[in-house]
């Protein structure tokens, strides 16, 4: 809503308030000033002038010579090069010394040897906005009024000594999209009185009845229609103050009985509409749903198909107007309309979004609907439009009005406790300033003692609640005022769940172990998912699917965190950061049969590329799968977790086959580790060797195990020996692990393999790995014998089981 | 004798003296006391003295040995030290060598933020509960006093997912689920953060983005009670010096509602670029819960009241950091991650 400061004081004292200031209290009482517009600003020293003299350019065709009147007796001389102008026409001039908002300073000129003394103005040039123009005046100079008086300071002939107050209204607060509603807001707020616009109705034609007949056909989404007949209007251009205050408001001029319309609508509230009544068949108005199959050409000159879900406004023939959306074409008021049928109902919101949504349509009118109008204020608009007519159209009113309403109006009566209000703010709300704010908002408040009992007007359906009343009274006394205090309550417990902290030492791990946290977007596309191979039957091609995506790029939600991941990598690939370890920890979404909601597992993800960073002292360090393993391996060890086991992994289409595995608890597979497949790799431009892992955090957490249980430090020393073994590559090194602890006994406490080696000495297909044991017992010190028997004891194990021979 | 244990004492401290190193210092203890030193020669000829000469001789002799292993022995003690201090010169390194590098990654600055805020609200008694991000309307709206048809549900453009289903706008869903579990029990106390979703995508919206949700409900809270929590709230995340101000609003959940400034954290209230000349920052919305809300999860609006909050964490993260391009936060360039 625009609101013009001048028309707003037709209702509202505002005197000593300057509109920023007007701007700064509403704001902070609750009807949010987004900006102000200051009309013409940057416009200074133009004037009016009339055309007195007009000769052409004697050396330029398109210039012509000007001599004009602006009120010194003498004549200004300026040359133009516009078309549109004619003697005896007023215009704005700019004089030597003016500036206007382009920032151009008019000096004194000469073109092509004649002198020029000032720039005739079009309506641009003063900054006022094209669309607000009258149609004809939108090219050219700005062609004022004949009777405008010349010599006078233009921004006040054009209503540019104003400025408007552009309100950012929250959904609750449809009163204020009229400028009574925000004057009564302003009187409440500055302590003023309100003025409500008078009314003064000469009825001099006869009476309504039995020339129309209005019925309402769907209760539901009309709740009252009121009609007024207006004869013999004259269709002309308003008068300039109308048209002054609907451009301030930001609305274009059209004619007097189409700005009437307008104005009222800005000032109550209530959207109108002006049918051409003798081009109503029958005589009468039915306000139905729309049948199967009806059509409309609506006032923009296009065929709308209409629907049951519609409301329309038919004659006795058909459908005349979409109610509250838009009227139709052959109704219109045109220039030669002599009679008019003037609407002014109250449509049902939900229905009115509906189909402006179905439509596509939506207007000042459909909007207010939308929000909810004022139920008992259609005859006062209906009577004030009628009065406008009447002085700026001459037209003649009949007497009455048709009022059919399909429901009861009825003002709210809400009890306010006093005592409640003081508990609601958290300090006493002295009464009287309780009651003065009450009655400031044009609420009736009878006071009972302990208790107000406030009517509450039609114009404020918002307030249906005794908290509703509690919010008028302390926003509008200040929350300035609220005092601060803590809640004093039972002790609470600030903690978080377990699944929480497992959270927060997951995150801990992957930062500890160098890897740098992402958030993605949870939205995907199949596109993705084919980019990143995922199999075509995989249970993560089911995904949650968008019904309005914002692109199809963002079509469906996650079901793997995966291609995010290598998203990022291959982003900042190209930004030429080549070394990057990264991890998300986010939800995924996998739809579930027979659920209404998706299953929405926490899923970790880590991708590596690269190296860690270049340095003197060590060499680098690869992100590739052993690197990537480690830090899974240390968040299972960390998570307490020991049941897990790492398989072979060659189906997954996503990773190279043979250098991926999954990641076993017990028997369910939890995750998944490895290295690109090289198609992957390609697709996402990424280096062959990049790797990714991703697991599923609900399961690790649910077997996690972070009990800790203190074992007594041993008291005798241990004994250590290295073992290394020749086996065939195809031997796991996890094999090899096996079969030395199958045979090592309770005495073997740890095995680690320190090397893998091939090359001179190893014959090709074999491998050698080197491993270190230690051996301790609680109770006495090892001796070499039982020592050297584990070992002999192994070694054997691995040449019969394995093939495996000593080094 | 006398005069040749006279001479090997004098011609031996001297050799003492002059030795440069160890070695040179064993070499002189050889040469004097070794077995077949000059000292070891001299009382081999001790046989051909006179009974009477020989104990006076031994003891001379012994005098001169005791003086000799001293002065070995200081000698030695000397040269050592100077031994070590040339070698612990020679292992001199150059200290301005970078160390090696710890690896440690970087949690994303929003992860941060929301850390904080829940460290805040932790301290102050809260609990965190989360709710589901693909959410049913009935929560997302319904529960919150958003019937369909509400022209409320325009300010929150929302993806769905079936009639039913939709991305959650808010994580204030989460407030009737809890209320619903909790229900009649008081005093209830939760933040609950997590992702939301809007369908906006420009240079100021993200069609993700993350939220903290929080409330309190039990017997007498008041308006001033959410005007202290959020003033507390506002000066352990942003300066002790921070003031608050609350301007009235519209949520259809609660009444009364308050949007809460802070005391711009740039200019502390005169007016700068970042809080555009007002002084104060918009960081969040609140209100008292609506009657409505508390009687549809279980609640009688007439025994208890409740207050209730929601922050946007890119806004708070960016005014923290000083990030002037919310996209930063989504497009994970490690050159921007590294910086926090």
């Amino acid at each position: 809503m625009r609101v013009s400061y001048n028309w707003l004081q037709e209702y509202v004292d505002l005197k000593g308030i300057s509109p920023r200031e007007l701007a700064e209290k509403l704001t902070l009482s609750g009807v949010a000033v987004e900006r102000l517009d200051v009309l013409g600003e940057g416009v200074e020293k133009v004037v009016t002038g009339r055309i007195e003299e007009l000769v052409r350019h004697p050396d330029a065709d398109k210039l012509q010579i000007c001599k004009l009147n602006v009120g010194k007796g003498e004549l200004l001389q300026i040359v133009t090069g516009a078309s549109n102008v004619a003697v005896g026409q007023v215009v704005p001039v700019a004089l030597v010394g003016a500036k206007l908002p382009s920032g151009m300073n008019i000096k004194k000129s000469k073109l092509r040897g004649v002198e020029s003394f000032g720039m005739l103005c079009s309506g641009e040039e003063l900054a006022i906005e094209k669309k607000l123009l009258p149609e004809n005046q939108q090219d050219g100079i700005l062609i004022l009024p004949p009777d405008t008086p010349v010599g006078v300071d233009a921004k006040e002939v054009l209503g540019l000594n104003d400025v408007a107050l552009e309100l950012e209204l929250t959904p609750n607060r449809a009163d204020c999209l009229s400028m009574v509603g925000v004057a009564r807001e302003v009187a409440a707020v500055l302590g003023s009185e309100f003025k409500a616009p008078g009314l003064d109705l000469v009825e001099e034609a006869g009476s309504i009845a039995g020339q129309d007949k209005v019925t309402i056909e769907d209760a539901e989404l009309c709740s009252r229609y009121v009609a007024k007949l207006i004869k013999d209007v004259r269709i002309a251009p308003s008068p300039a103050w109308i048209q002054r205050r609907l451009q301030a408001a930001g609305v274009r001029p059209i004619n007097n009985v189409v700005d009437v319309t307008n104005y009222v609508m800005l000032e109550f509230g209530q959207p109108l509409h002006a049918f051409d009544y003798e081009t109503l068949e029958g005589r009468e108005i039915i306000v139905r749903r729309a049948r199967p199959g009806e059509e409309l050409v609506s006032l923009d000159g296009q065929t709308r198909k209409l629907d049951e879900e519609m409301l329309v406004i038919a004659d006795a023939k058909g459908p005349v107007a979409i109610a509250g959306v838009m009227g139709g074409l052959h109704t219109e008021v045109t220039a030669t309309t002599r009679d008019i049928l003037l609407e002014s109902a109250y449509f049902n919101g939900t229905g009115i979004r509906r189909t402006s949504r179905r439509l596509g349509l939506r207007s000042e009118a459909s909007m207010r609907f939308e929000k909810g109008i004022d139920l008992g204020g259609c005859l006062r608009a209906a009577e004030r439009a009628a009065q406008l007519f009447r002085e700026l159209a001459g037209g003649k009113l009949c007497q009455g009005a048709i009022d059919n309403r399909a429901v009861d109006i009825k003002e709210q009566v809400i009890t306010l406790s006093l005592s409640r209000l003081d508990r609601y703010m958290g300090a006493p709300v002295p009464k009287d300033a309780a009651v003065s704010i009450l009655r400031g908002l044009q609420f009736q408040v009878e006071d009972r003692g302990e208790e107000l009992v406030v009517t509450v007007p039609t114009a404020r359906p918002d307030i249906a609640l005794e908290e509703d009343l509690i919010e008028e009274v302390i926003r509008i006394y200040g929350y300035d005022k609220v005092p601060v205090t803590l809640p004093v309550e039972a002790t609470t417990q600030g903690r978080k769940t377990v699944e929480q902290g497992l959270e927060d030492l997951v995150k801990d791990i992957m930062v500890g172990s160098g890897l740098t946290e992402v958030i993605n977007l949870s939205f995907t596309s199949r596109q993705m998912m084919d980019t990143a191979r995922v199999a075509a039957g995989s249970s993560l091609r089911k995904a949650v699917v968008i019904q309005n995506p914002l692109s199809e790029e963002q079509g469906i939600l996650r079901t793997t965190l995966l291609p995010g991941v290598l998203e990022v990598l291959r982003r900042n690939l190209s930004r030429r950061v080549k070394d990057a370890a990264v991890f998300e920890v986010g939800r995924v979404f996998r739809p579930e049969e027979g659920a209404v909601l998706p299953n929405e597992p926490l899923m970790l993800a880590v991708g590596g590329m690269g190296f860690t960073k270049v340095n003197w002292a060590q060499t680098r360090i690869p992100y590739d799968f052993y690197f990537l393993k480690g830090v899974l391996e240390t968040l299972l060890d960390t998570l307490g977790i020991k049941d897990y086991r790492f398989v072979r992994e060659a189906e997954n289409p996503t990773f190279h086959p043979g250098r991926a595995a999954a990641l076993m608890l017990g028997d369910r597979i939890s995750g998944v580790i490895g290295q690109l497949h090289p198609d992957v790799a390609e697709n996402f431009e990424l280096p062959p060797e990049a790797c990714l892992f991703e697991v599923n955090l609900d399961l690790l957490m649910a077997n996690a195990n972070l009990q800790k249980r203190y074992e007594s430090l041993p008291k005798f020393p241990g004994v250590e020996r290295d073992l290394a073994v020749v086996v065939q590559e195809g031997v796991t090194a996890e094999r090899v692990r096996e079969v030395i602890v199958a045979n090592g006994g309770e005495l073997l406490r740890e095995v680690s393999l320190f090397d893998v080696f091939r090359g001179k000495q190893i014959e090709a297909g074999y491998k050698s790995l080197a491993l270190s044991m230690r051996y301790q017992a609680q109770d006495r010190t090892l001796t070499d014998d039982e020592v050297n028997s584990l070992q002999q004891g192994i070694a054997d194990a691995l040449a019969r089981e394995l093939g495996a021979e000593l080094r | 004798m006398r005069e040749q244990l006279a001479k090997i004492k004098s011609q031996a401290a001297v050799a003492v003296q002059e030795a440069g190193d160890l070695n040179q210092l064993n070499e002189v203890r050889v040469k004097f006391l070794g077995k077949k030193g000059e000292l070891t020669q001299v009382l081999r000829g001790m046989g051909g003295l006179s009974a009477a000469e020989r104990p006076i001789i031994g003891q001379l002799a012994n005098e001169v040995r005791e003086f000799l292993e001293q002065q070995l022995e200081d000698k030695q003690a000397v040269l050592k030290e100077g031994a070590k201090a040339r070698q612990l010169a020679a292992e001199t390194i150059d200290i301005t060598l970078p160390g090696r590098p710890v690896l440690l990654g970087k949690r994303h600055p929003l992860t941060t933020v929301l850390d904080e805020i829940k460290t805040i609200f932790l301290g102050l008694g809260f609990e965190i509960e989360e709710g589901p991000e693909v959410e049913t309307d009935y929560y997302n709206f319904e529960a919150l006093n958003l019937p369909k048809e509400h022209p409320a549900r325009d300010m929150q453009d929302s993806f769905y997912i079936t009639a039913e289903t939709l991305l959650r706008t808010h994580t204030s869903p989460v407030q009737p689920r809890t209320m619903e579990k909790k229900a009649p029990q008081v005093p209830v106390k939760v933040i609950a953060p997590g992702k939301v979703y809007r369908r906006d995508d420009d240079a100021t919206h993200s069609p993700m983005f993350h939220q903290v949700e929080g409330f309190i409900i039990d017997k007498n809270i008041s308006f001033s009670d959410l005007k202290g929590t959020l003033l507390t709230f506002s000066r352990q995340m942003f300066g002790e010096d921070r003031e608050i101000r609350l301007r009235p609003s519209f949520f259809p959940f609660t009444e009364p509602s308050a949007e809460v400034d802070i005391s711009c954290i740039m200019c502390h209230g005169k007016g700068c670029r970042v809080c555009s000349g007002t002084g104060w920052l918009e960081i969040l919305g609140s209100g008292m819960i609506h009657p409505r809300v508390l009687s549809m999860s279980g609640y009688d609006p007439q025994e208890v009241t409740g207050f209730a909050f929601g922050m946007g964490v890119e806004r708070i993260t960016m005014l923290k950091y000083g990030i002037d391009d919310l996209r930063l936060l989504f497009e994970n360039d490690l050159r921007f991650l590294g910086q926090f």
